[in-house]
């Protein structure tokens, strides 16, 4: 396995986990307070979209000439990376609060209860089908996305994928091991590390598919992730410094 | 209409997320590579973009 297969699974598995996370609250709370059934149900609906929206674009992507899917690609995981990115550095130097899953788990349960109109056992439970059903597309369409471009750019779609069902499993498993949210799990350090390796690749993929050529090519990757790395841990560094002047 | 509106706006808050500054330098940043054939040209809108974005929000927070 190479270091860009390894980078790829990584990648995946971290933004997976993290998005896995955060549709297992909101799974977690319409299931305990309103129909198990119901919430399970419109996981699976939800599982059986994103499937087709990765068989839809997966192969449609595998058409392109690759100059062109890297440029596409490289584009759009630049903006995604970028986003998950500033996000994080925001998070980290403390301009934005740390998304606390304790916190979405009660909100999530009081909504649920509020909505009223609870079916008796054994019926449909149609809040519980659609909040479940919306949480888990939501949150799975940009690891979806993450999986087939990423995947498709390195023709290792299978890869991307298993290490998206593995990260899907680890939280499923974990989930229902201590069945609560997983509030302690480092989600931030996670969507940055996410973050640097999408911006990192983007940014690679993107000037080779502009026709640009990298020093040394592929082992310019090497170079370009802990640059990044270094960039975006230096803004989080002048950051909390004019978080610390403004208090002063 | 509405619908066509909701699916659209969909897709742009996905892709775009919430600053269209840094996609859009992005494009710009890929069209000059294309042009120039110039590697550095992307690690630097990188930095260029995040700095730029970050210095916002310090800018709007203070």
């Amino acid at each position: 396995m190479s270091g860009s297969d390894i980078a790829l699974a990584l990648a995946v598995f971290l933004a997976c986990a993290v998005e896995a996370v955060e549709a297992l609250t909101i799974v977690l709370a319409v299931g305990t307070t309103r129909d198990w059934p119901s919430a399970f149900g419109g996981v699976g609906a939800a599982a059986l979209a994103l499937a087709v929206v990765c068989a839809a674009l997966g192969p449609a992507l595998t058409t392109l000439p690759i100059s062109a899917l890297r440029l596409v690609v490289g584009g759009l995981l630049l903006v995604f990376g970028l986003q998950w990115l500033r996000k994080a550095i925001l998070r980290a130097a403390g301009y934005k609060a740390l998304r606390d899953e304790a916190a979405e788990f009660s909100l999530e349960s009081k909504a649920a209860v509020a909505a009223g109109g609870l079916a008796g056992h054994g019926r449909f439970d149609a809040y519980s089908f659609t909040v479940s059903f919306k949480g888990v597309l939501l949150e799975g369409l940009e690891v979806a996305f993450i999986v087939v471009t990423f995947g498709a750019n390195q023709h290792r779609v299978p890869l991307a994928a298993a290490a998206a069902g593995a990260a899907i499993a680890v939280v499923v498993a974990a989930g229902f091991a201590v069945r609560a949210p997983l509030a302690r799990v480092p989600e931030n350090a996670m969507k940055f590390v996410v973050g640097v390796l999408l911006t990192s690749f983007g940014t690679f993929w993107g000037a080779e598919g502009a026709g640009a050529h990298w020093p040394g090519g592929d082992a310019a990757l090497a170079v370009l992730v802990p640059a990044v790395l270094l960039v975006a841990m230096g803004f989080v560094a002048a950051l909390r410094r004019s978080v610390v002047e403004v208090r002063a | 209409m509405t619908r066509v509106r909701d699916i659209g706006a969909a897709v742009w808050d996905f892709v775009v997320g919430d600053d269209w500054v840094t996609a859009a330098g992005v494009v710009v940043a890929l069209a000059v590579t294309a042009a120039t054939k110039a590697w550095w040209i992307m690690p630097l809108a990188v930095v260029a973009l995040l700095g730029f974005y970050l210095w916002r929000v310090v800018r709007d927070r203070e």
